[in-house]
Order: C-alpha cells, then structure tokens, then sequence
C-alpha cells in the first residue's frame, strides 16, 4: 500500500488520536463540495420525482397489479439490510471483544442511521397519499380502523422504529466523549455547540463506571433487536401464501444477507474515508483483512441459503413453488436472478485470497457487485415471486418507471448525502475507543500486552 | 467561614503514574477520589472500583425492559378486545404474534431508560466544568483530584509528586 509501511511499526499515542481525528474535521476542499453538489442535484432530482408522484398518483411510480410492491419494497428492504452491518459492528462485536472493530465502528453506526433514515422513508413512497401517513401509528380506533397487531406489517413499524431509535441513542452515546475532545480542542461558536452536545462530560471515573456500564447493556439489548428486525422484515414476506416468499427459511436467509450488503456498504464508504483522510494507522490492513473475511463468510452462508431455497422448492413437491422457481430462473426476470448470483455466490469467491482481502482496489470492486447483488436479491424475491403466483390471470411484467427510478437513485444520494455531512461535523472514527486500543501510555514496562 | 475541604490536583502522563498515585492515596487513607481519564483504563478502573457495588445502570435497564413488555403485552391485547374482530379462528387475544410488539418494546424501553439511568447517575448535563477539570484530560493526561480536609492539602501533594506527577496544584 501507502508509505505506511509495517503497521505495528509506529503505534500512535493519545495526543495522535486527537490531532489524527481533529484533522478530519478540518474545513473541506474543492473536492468535497463537488461530491456534496453532485449528490445534492441527485437528491433534488429524486424530490421531484417523488413530488411528481404525489401530485399525479401512484400510477407514475409504475404500480399496476400484482406489482404492488415492486422497486420501493425492494428498495426499503435494501436499505433495512444495510443498516444491520453497523450494529453487528457496533453492538455484536463489542460484545465479543473483537478490538479491530474500534476504528470503524463510528463510521458503520452513522451508516447504520442514516440507512434506516433513508429506509424510512420508503414506506411513505410506496403507500402513497403522504398526508396519512399517521395512519401507520396504531393508536385506538377512533379512526375506525382496526389495529391489526397480528400483520407482519405492524410488527415492522414497531421493529423498525425501535431499531432506529436504539441505533440513535447508542451513537450518540458513543459519542458524548469524543465530543467532549471536540470541545476542548475548539474555540468559539464550535467550542459553546459541543459544549452543549457534550453534556459537559469530563471523563471522570464517576462518569465513566456508569457510562460503561449502560455501553454494554445498550450493545446487550441492540444485539437481539438487530436480529429481530430483519427477521421481521422477512417475515413481511414469509407470512404470506405466495410461493417464493412463504418459507421458515426466511428470518436467517435475511438477517444474514443485511449483514452481507451491510459490510460491502461499509467497506465502500470506509475505503474513501481511509484514503481521503489519511487513517491508514487507524484503518490498517488487518481490518480490512477482518471485513473481507465476514464478507466472505456472509457470502458463503448466502450461498447454501441460495441453494436451499431451491432444493426446498424443488423437494416440497408443490405445484406453485416449483413453477415460480422455474419461471424465475428462466424466463422473464431470469437475468437478474444470475446476475445476483454472480454478485453474490461468485464474486466474494475472490476473498479467499489474502492479497485480495488487503488491497482496497478489489475490496471496493467486490463491495460494489455485493451491493448490485443484494438489490437484486430483494428485487427477485418481490417482483418475480408476485409476477408469477397460482393463477395466470394474475400474472403480470413490472417494468420501472422514471418517477420510481430517479426516486430510488435519489435515495441514494439521500444516504450520501447525510454521510458525507456527518464526515465533517463530527468524528467519524472514536476517539474515545481508538485510545482503548492503542498501548497504553506507560511509564515503565512500556506495551505491557494490555489483556 | 473557613473552607471545609481543599482539592489538591495532580496531572499525570502516564497510566502506571496515576495507579501507583492512587494506590498510595488510598493506602495512606484518602478516600474522597476523582481520576480523569482521555478513556477508560482496566488498571484505573480496578483500583477505583475495589470494594463498590456495581452501577447501578442495570436497574433501570431491567425496569425498564420489563416496562416496555407489559406495555406491548397490554396495548396488543386491550386493542384487540376493543374491535373483538375475530379472523382466521384465532383468539381475538392472540398471544403468539403480541410477543413481537413486546419483544421490541422491551427493547426499545429498556434502552431508553438504560441512557437516562446513565445521565441521572452520571449527573448529566454538567452546566459548567468541575473545578479540577483540565481540557488535556480529553486528550493525554489523567488527572487525580484529591479532596482532603484543610491543612492536608501539603501531604497529598508530595504523594501525587513522589507517584510521579508531572503536575500538581491545589
């Protein structure tokens, strides 16, 4: 790689942490507002597609039967997925103690927000008539609506919420110390702002016995809830009858496939940040290593999910699934079920490699195809799984529209858009856990192996 | 009126520095300890956290969580006897579909009340700087308050000086 060298060579101490990350926060160049523009006319594009629904109707998006769902849901749960990479990042492997996670964990848990943000929003595109979205909430019936708490759907508007208003806190409480370094470092404007969002923390032990305290239990209780949130999204799907969707394999098959697209997303917003920010003594080559394994595993497990999926259509004896599976692995949509197994099942194979794992150009080619790969993943389980239920009359082609189409593109500049805010106001990398990591300074018997 | 306490205050770079300056402390009888760390230190913690009970965070996790059960178990089914709509020929209370909304309400109240229990505890937001705070103690110095009674003030600033402190002030 870069004139780093041998990683171990020059660990850095306290002091470089702070002026490694203060430096990240430094007023950005010519080159960053010319991604911010080029992100911002996206997203402006995708607002007016989206006001061009809302004025016109849901018929711009494209929406005829069967194809309710088509490019929103897929996209929706795309986004959900995404997400599920930051917590397992942030919650999961602070659990277990994997120490290579401190100097991502920042990035991936803002990843984490602003995906589910962005996830959000889906649900209100795709149901149309914005203005009752409230509608969602389940409060009692005075608007004689019956609150259905056995529809998958509810479940996920609890799931969902929950998930971001855990992912929220969790980050902002991993936050509260490094905004406190921020504050001490500024002056001014900035200095009275991080003040405030600091909560004047100080760092003392009375502070910190508590602090750590609730750290753990908060990554206790995400760890479930991130389990739990994709196994409901899936089962949106799973509770219905229509073949391709209706299968108990579907909680792990997703959970493990967000994971998936979850670390290529990772590594293609870690990537840039690395290179752009000079972190190479933070974001070593072992961590990249660490990511490219889990995306390889992920990718493998996806696979022999793949492969069940069929042979469970297949042995099942029914009718249905066998034609559905038949129909999509030949006919019309057949193209984007082997374009994402290729994505999927062929292209991570290249991980198995050592030096594919440690070099940033592969990483961020493979992360791109994971992510092409795992669009189509949803898109396949949506639209050809609904183009192609029991009764021919039903059957049916979906073919995008512009309005859905630049609304899709648009959230994606949505996302980008948030990050790469976030990049300059607060610090993407922890502060606080990154000095947990280094060798701590010691007067004596310096590098005595911590733990 | 005379002031009851005095703080004496010692800076040090080093994490071997600030235990050996504690351990003394608290071997010659100051137990009135406030340790500033950049982040959180084992060796520290273990010496400050000898013979004290646990945070006392999880209470309001466990509070909380079992809060947030109830509270879906009882929005779920008093909602459903409200419309009494019977489908599919299950109960109008139907169990095993509830334990989602409460599994995530758990979730969602435990967390919430877990933070609060932190700020309470942690008596957040803190208006303005303690008076032995130094801003290098978010960067690369430990600080060691010391609260004594008047007069001791000379006493404990040889020890933060002989544990190695590289300064210290009252």
């Amino acid at each position: 790689m870069s004139a780093q060298g041998p990683v171990e060579a020059a660990s850095p101490t306290f002091a470089d942490v702070n002026r490694d990350v203060l430096r990240t926060l430094a007023p950005p160049g010519n080159l960053y507002f010319a991604w911010m523009s080029i992100v911002g006319l996206i997203l402006a594009a995708g607002f007016l597609a989206w006001s061009y629904q809302i004025y016109v109707g849901m018929g711009a998006a494209g929406k005829r039967t069967p194809q309710m769902w088509a490019m929103y849901i897929t996209t929706f749960v795309f986004w959900i997925g995404i997400g599920h990479a930051g917590t397992l990042i942030s919650a999961i492997l602070y659990l277990f103690r994997a120490r290579w996670r401190t100097s991502i964990y920042r990035a991936a848990e803002a990843m984490t927000i602003f995906a589910v943000m962005t996830a959000g929003l889906f649900p209100l595109i795709h149901a149309g008539r914005m203005w009752f979205a409230y509608f969602l909430l389940p409060y009692q019936n005075q608007r004689y609506l019956w609150p259905n708490f056995r529809s998958p759907l509810v479940w996920d508007v609890f799931a969902i919420s929950t998930y971001l208003t855990i992912s929220t806190v969790f980050f902002i409480v991993g936050l509260v110390p490094d905004i406190a370094a921020l504050r001490d470092a500024s002056t001014g404007w900035r200095r009275r702002i991080y003040g405030m969002l600091s909560l004047g923390w100080e760092g003392s032990h009375s502070q910190w016995r508590h602090y750590r305290r609730a750290y753990g239990l908060l990554a206790a209780l995400a760890t479930p809830l991130v389990l739990s949130v994709h196994s409901v999204v899936s089962w949106d799907f799973a509770m219905a009858l229509v073949p391709g969707w209706h299968s108990t394999l579907f909680a792990p098959f997703f959970v493990d496939g967000a994971i998936f697209s979850g670390f290529a997303m990772v590594l293609v917003l870690i990537l840039p940040m690395r290179h752009f920010f000079g972190l190479h003594a933070y974001i070593q080559e072992k961590h990249l290593d660490a990511m490219g394994k889990l995306i390889l595993v992920t990718g493998l497990v996806l696979t022999y999910f793949y492969i069940c999926e069929i042979f469970t259509a297949w042995y099942s004896g029914d009718h249905f699934e066998r034609a559905s599976l038949f129909w999509k692995v030949t006919k019309s949509y057949a193209w984007a079920l082997w374009l994402m197994y290729f994505c999927n099942c062929v292209s991570p194979l290249i991980l198995f490699w050592r030096r594919a794992r440690t070099s940033p150009v592969i990483l961020y080619v493979v992360s791109i195809l994971v992510l092409i790969g795992m669009w189509f993943e949803r898109f396949n389980i949506i639209v050809p799984s609904l183009g192609h239920d029991f009764y021919p009359y039903t059957w049916g082609i979906y073919k995008p529209s512009p309005t859905d189409s630049m609304i899709v593109i648009g959230s994606f500049a949505f996302f980008f858009l948030l990050f790469l805010g976030f990049i300059k106001v607060m610090p993407s990398l922890s502060i606080v856990e990154v000095k947990e990591t280094i060798p701590q300074p010691m007067k004596e018997g310096a590098h005595a192996a911590h733990h | 009126m005379p002031p009851t306490t005095e703080t004496v205050l010692g800076v040090f770079a080093h994490v071997d520095t600030t235990v050996k300056a504690l351990e003394e402390l608290r071997a010659k009888g100051y137990h009135d300890l406030e340790v500033y760390t950049p982040a959180p230190v084992h060796e520290i913690e273990d010496v400050m956290e000898r013979g004290r009970p646990v945070s006392r965070v999880r209470l309001f996790t466990l509070i909380g969580g079992l809060t947030g059960t109830a509270s879906g178990f009882i929005l779920t089914i008093w909602s459903a006897m409200q419309w009494g709509l019977v489908t599919g020929g299950k109960p109008v209370a139907s169990i095993p579909p509830f334990v989602v909304i409460a599994f995530e309400l758990t979730i969602l109240f435990g967390g919430l009340s877990t933070v609060l229990g932190m700020v309470l505890l942690a008596r957040l937001p803190r208006l303005r700087p303690s008076p032995a705070y130094d801003p290098r103690f978010s960067n690369d110095r430990f600080g060691v308050a010391v609260r004594c009674a008047p007069g001791r003030g000379s006493s404990v600033s040889a020890i933060l000086q002989a544990s190695g402190a590289e300064e210290v002030r009252a």
